[in-house]
Parts: structure tokens; sequence; C-alpha cells
């Protein structure tokens, strides 16, 4: 008599494993449905990758709550599917960790000072489907002002700090190559190990975005003490970004971000968007505002989100400049020009598509 | 009926794996990912700070991924000398008649050992190494200068004249200079793995009945005598395989280098994900890389264990 094998046991488990995988997502066929948005609805929070130490964009304060651009970006997500910006549960992640998060779906979205490339957005690449950009941005050079060196070329020969598995470690690599300077690349894996190591005086330069780069010297004892090298290295768009094969959620997304945009260019803010509403409802010529405030017309549900998203949105975190100015701005501690991050009937690149 | 039984699991097994395996390739196919190996010959584009072999950012990606094996395999092999040069000396030295350096063995297994490895490596390189002064203000031994920047050590120059370290517009120079990115991997891993190993060699030694050291004193032999010629080569019965496994946890954590800079394969593979997007791909390069470096260590290890094992006559 053989002895009964206990183990097999475990065999019907691991086919329902497999089996029960299968039938899982033979349910996410196409069409006009977005798996991801009922998936928020269903669980009734927006799950949003960010970096969550970097002030002004994502930074987790003493008192529990995230702040910042990319952080308000979320929120206004948060407050255009699920009518309510506190609907948010924010991951802290680095850069290394962030496409992979947003791959396996740990996460619905990314506002992480991610710059859209070709090889991220493309299906042979990271596959990522990147909405509006929210910030123009450069990389940048930061040293100590002791350090005397005003110019890349007075870097030549020097050990410079850089976080890896970024846009940054390449666009060095090649404009060091260009000007034929040579250099060391010192190599962290978080933002954290990177400026401890530029503090720590084991490189002579740090380089990264140059909004970045401001945010973390406001944060330093010291601030007054390093300064920014007048070269851009790079144009580096930060963008959010969903995961591809969801093109309802993207889209969702896509024009959250570009409601915020025409809010500002329409004029309307936080404080006076009750006021145009109950306009754009007494005044049926205003035909634009009717529509883009959900009053008029079924845009809303096109993308698959309640009829008034936009209003929802606008009071929840205001529009775009206010967004700006309130996180990295004139309002703030990092006091950041709004440059190219301009709308563009001001010469800026800040654009939003028709609302029609 | 066991071989019915037999085939029954073994099919179901098979099946089991077909169907794992169809619903990985139909997730990579709906997702644009299916399996290539192209990129690997594409320009790394990007910087190595140290490399052994020649490199450049126009070089592929696979010599990029090659510069990370060398640097990791170079730290491994370093790191298995030192380690068990320490890890020996602290285990004989626990059995010493010198009881200062009999506590300070155990003071220093029971320090090392309870503290994670990655608090240890970000502690020798944020807070001692990168505090240590540069330039002409940097510690200096005969042969050996220490600073920010690195360990210069006397080696032989060109020919075989034996040249020390010398400061050359206030940078050192030496022929032989490790990165002090490099320095601080290696001081942790060996102190790290240095207390385990201790530990086993003390298993070891112990597990030699104490008649042995009696009828060594009884021949006369002094303490090093002893433990050098009877107990330490019955001693090795035991401490061998103990050894395998610290020297495979040791190549591991190598991999955490990453957190100190240093360039290891995991760190250059992290680079090259991010930067192709070719997840799975780099994924099993690197645990094929790490599972061949431990079977060749536990290969080595097992005919090391082989040639200390009684031989019966």
């Amino acid at each position: 008599m053989q002895p009964s094998p206990r183990w097999l046991l475990a065999l019907p488990l691991l086919l329902a494993f497999a089996l029960g995988g299968c039938a899982d997502d033979s349910g996410s066929g196409g069409g006009v449905q977005s798996v991801k948005l009922s998936t928020i609805r269903g669980r009734d929070k927006l799950v949003c990758g960010v970096d969550g130490k970097l002030p002004g964009f994502s930074f987790l304060g003493p008192d529990g709550t995230y702040s910042g651009l990319d952080a308000d970006t979320c929120r206004a997500v948060a407050a255009a599917v699920l009518g309510d910006p506190s609907k948010v549960e924010y991951r802290d992640l680095n850069s290394s960790e962030r496409f992979a998060a947003l791959a396996s779906g740990e996460v619905d979205m990314l506002a992480r000072n991610t710059t859209m490339t070709l090889s991220r957005d493309s299906a042979g690449g990271n596959g990522i489907s990147f909405g509006p950009t929210t910030f123009y941005d450069g990389q940048g050079v930061m040293v100590p002002v002791a350090s005397g060196a005003r110019t890349l070329k007075d870097l030549d020969g020097k050990p410079i700090c850089v976080e890896s598995g970024t846009t940054t470690e390449l666009n060095l690599a090649d404009r060091m190559r260009e000007q034929g300077i040579t250099y060391t690349p010192l190599k962290f894996q978080t933002g954290d190990q990177t400026y401890a190591a530029y503090l720590g005086g084991r490189c002579v330069a740090v380089t990264s975005d140059r909004s970045q780069l401001a945010a973390k010297r406001s944060s330093f004892p010291k601030p007054d003490e390093h300064i920014l090298l007048p070269e851009v290295m790079s144009k580096e768009p930060l963008t959010p970004a969903s995961v591809n094969g969801d093109p309802a959620w993207a889209d969702a997304l896509r024009w959250t971000v570009f409601a915020l945009f025409q809010a500002e260019e329409l004029g309307i803010t936080k404080a006076n968007v009750a006021a145009k509403v109950a306009e754009a409802k007494a005044n049926t010529n205003l035909a634009d505002l009717r529509r883009f405030l959900g009053v008029e017309g079924d845009f809303g549900k096109q993308l698959g989100l309640p009829a008034d998203f936009v209003p929802k949105t606008i009071a929840a975190v205001g529009n775009y400049g206010e967004i700006f100015e309130r996180n990295v701005g004139a309002g703030s501690p990092l006091k950041l020009e709004r440059a190219e991050n301009r709308l563009w009937t001001q010469g800026g690149l800040i654009y939003s598509p028709p609302f029609r | 009926m066991p071989w019915i039984l037999q085939a029954v699991v073994g099919l179901a097994l098979l099946l089991v794996i077909a169907l794992l395996v169809g619903n990985l390739v139909r997730n990579l196919t709906a997702a644009g990912l299916l399996l290539s190996w192209r990129w690997l010959g594409q320009p790394a584009s990007f910087d190595v700070a140290e490399s052994l072999i020649p490199f450049d950012a126009s070089m592929p990606y696979w010599r990029a991924l090659l510069v990370g094996l060398v640097n990791s395999l170079r730290v491994i092999l370093v790191g298995l000398v030192g380690a068990t040069l320490l890890g020996t000396a602290m285990g004989m030295a626990s059995f010493s008649s010198n009881g200062l350096l009999r506590r300070l063995a155990r003071v220093y297994v029971e320090v090392i050992r309870n503290i994670p490895l990655l608090l240890q490596l970000l502690f020798w390189y944020f807070v001692v190494f990168l505090a240590l002064p540069n330039g002409t203000a940097a510690f200096q031994l005969p042969g050996i200068v220490l600073s920010k920047s690195g360990l210069y050590l006397a080696w032989f120059a060109q020919g075989f004249s034996w040249q020390g370290p010398e400061l050359v517009n206030g940078v050192w120079r030496a022929p032989l200079r490790l990165s002090v990115e490099f320095t601080a991997l290696l001081t942790g891993l060996i102190t790290y793995t240095g207390a385990f190993v201790a530990e086993v060699v003390r298993g070891g030694i112990a597990s030699v009945p104490k008649g042995q050291w009696e009828a060594a004193t009884s021949l006369g032999l002094h303490w090093s005598a002893s433990m050098r010629s009877v107990v330490l080569p019955q001693a090795l019965r035991v401490i061998v395989p103990g050894l395998n496994s610290q020297y495979i946890s040791l190549a591991k954590n190598s991999s955490l280098a990453v957190a100190v800079g240093y360039v290891d394969l995991y760190s250059v593979s992290e680079t090259t994900l991010n930067q192709t997007g070719r997840a799975l791909e780099v994924f099993l390069l690197l645990l094929g890389s790490y599972l061949i470096i431990d079977l060749l260590i536990s290969a080595v290890m097992n005919g090391v264990n082989q040639l200390v094992q009684i031989r019966e006559r």
C-alpha cells in the first residue's frame, strides 16, 4: 500500500489558482468600458504614485498630508472621478519602482516628476500612456558656491551625483560626451541617498531637473550655499501617466488635466466656480461655458465621468494657475518663475484643446 | 499502482506549468511586451563610475551589464577572502586564553550579527567614509592613504618597483586606488559576513572533543600549535558546509551595492531596465547571473568539503 501523498491535496488548489488567474482577466475585454475606472469606483479610492519627498511637487508633511503640484494633480483626478479630492491613496515610489508599479496595477496613475519620452511612451518600450504635461522643466546642475564651479566645463574630471534610473543619467552622459568633458557618475537608488552624498561632499555637483534641484535646495540646512549652473541640459516635460491599454481611463485623466488649463484660461477659480456655474445655468447664450461646466451637453458621460466633473475639480483644487502659484510659484518657498509654464495666451506652453 | 499515480501527478504538474506559462505569454502579448533580446546590442548611452574593463557610453547594453558583473565578482571575491580571514580570526579568538580577546570576539559577533546589513552599509558609507577628510588632511599610514575620495594603496607600478601614494596638485595618486563606494561596500560585507563566519568557525572548533585538546597539550604543543595541527583539521569537517551558505549569502548581499553608489550588476541592470523597459529580460539575466555565481561557489565548496572529510583507509 502506497502511503497517501499528502501534497497531492495541494494540486487542486494550484490548478484553481492558475485557472482563476485566467478567468480573472478574460473579463478585461476592450470596448468603451474602462476596467480602471470601475476599479477606482469600486474601491472608492484613487491610488496615485508620487515621489513624496519633493517639496512643491509631492511632499508628505508633518501633519500626514501630501502637498504639491503632483499631489494636487492626484486630487484633481480623484475629484473628477469620485467627486471627492480627499479620496486619494498616495504611494511613494522611487524612480526605479515607478514604472513597474504602474504596469502591475499597484497604482492607477503616476504624478511623479516623470519625463515623457518616446521610449517610455511606446508600446515597444515602457508602454506608458502619458497625459498632458503639467510642468515643463529642464535638467540642471547644482554646485556648492564654495566649489568655484560656474559652468559645466569647470566640472571636468569631477564626480557628479545622480539618481539612477532617470532620464537625467542619460542626458548627463550625452552632454558631457558632446563637450568632451570627463566625469565620474555616482549613482544612487533614491533621491535621499543622492543628495546625502552631495551634501557629504562625495561629489562636486548634483544633477536633476531644475525644479527638483530648487525644491531639494529649499530643504537643505543652508540653501544659500548652493547655486544652479546656467546651462539647461535637456527638455524635461514632467507628465502624469497611466498604463497603456485602457484608453477610456487615459482620456479621463487627460481631460481632467486639460480642464485645469482651460479653467485658468476662462478665469474660473476655486473661489468663483460656484458663481460661474450659476451664471452658466442662468444664461443660455454662454454655450462654451455651459458645455465646459457640464450644464449642457454630455462631455462627462463621453469620458465615463460625472456631468459636473469640471466644476467639482476646480472647486477642489483650483485652476492650473492657482495650483502652480500655491505649490511652486510666488506663493511657495520655491518661488519658481512661471516661464514656459504660463498659458499659451501669455506666451507659455500650457494649452488645452477645445472642450467641444 | 504507484506508477499511475506518478504519471497523473506528472501530467497535472505539466498542465499547471503550461497554464502558467500560457497565461504569462498571453498577458505579455496583450501588453506588447514579448521577450526580445535585440536591445542588448543597442548603445547603453550611460556612463559608469568604475570598471575593470574598458567602457564608455557608446558601447552596447551587454557590455554595460558585463561591467556590472565584473564589478560584482570583484567585490564578491575580495569579500569572500576578507570575511574568511576576519571570521576565522574572530572564531579562533573566542577560544583564546586571553580574556580581553575572547570578549572582544563575542562583542563583535553579537553587535554585527544583529544589525541589518543595509543599515551597516549606509553607516559605513555616509557616516564613516563620507566624513573622512580630503587632500592633504587625509589619513596617512605608510603605503596607505584613506580619504573621502577613496583608499589609495602602495602597489607594484611599472616593472616590479614598489610605489606608494603621492600627493600631486592636492589630489592623491597611487598605483592602486579603491573608490570609497567599493571600500564602504567591502567593509560592510566583510564585517557582516565575518561575524557569521566567526560563529561557524566557533561551532566547528567546539565540536572537536575536549580530549583532543588535552591530548595535544600533553604532547607539549602550545595553544596555537594545537589549534593549527590538531583541532582545526578536525573542525573543518563541520565548518566547511556552514561556510558555504555564508559565502552564498555574501554573493547575494553584494547586490545592496546600489545603496552606496557602487556600480555592481544590480545597479547597471536597474539603469538598463529603466531605459529599455525590458523588465522581464533584465530580471531573467539578473536571476541567471546570481544563480550561476551561487552554484559556482557551492560547487567549489563541495569540492573543498570532500577534501576535508575523514578518509577511511
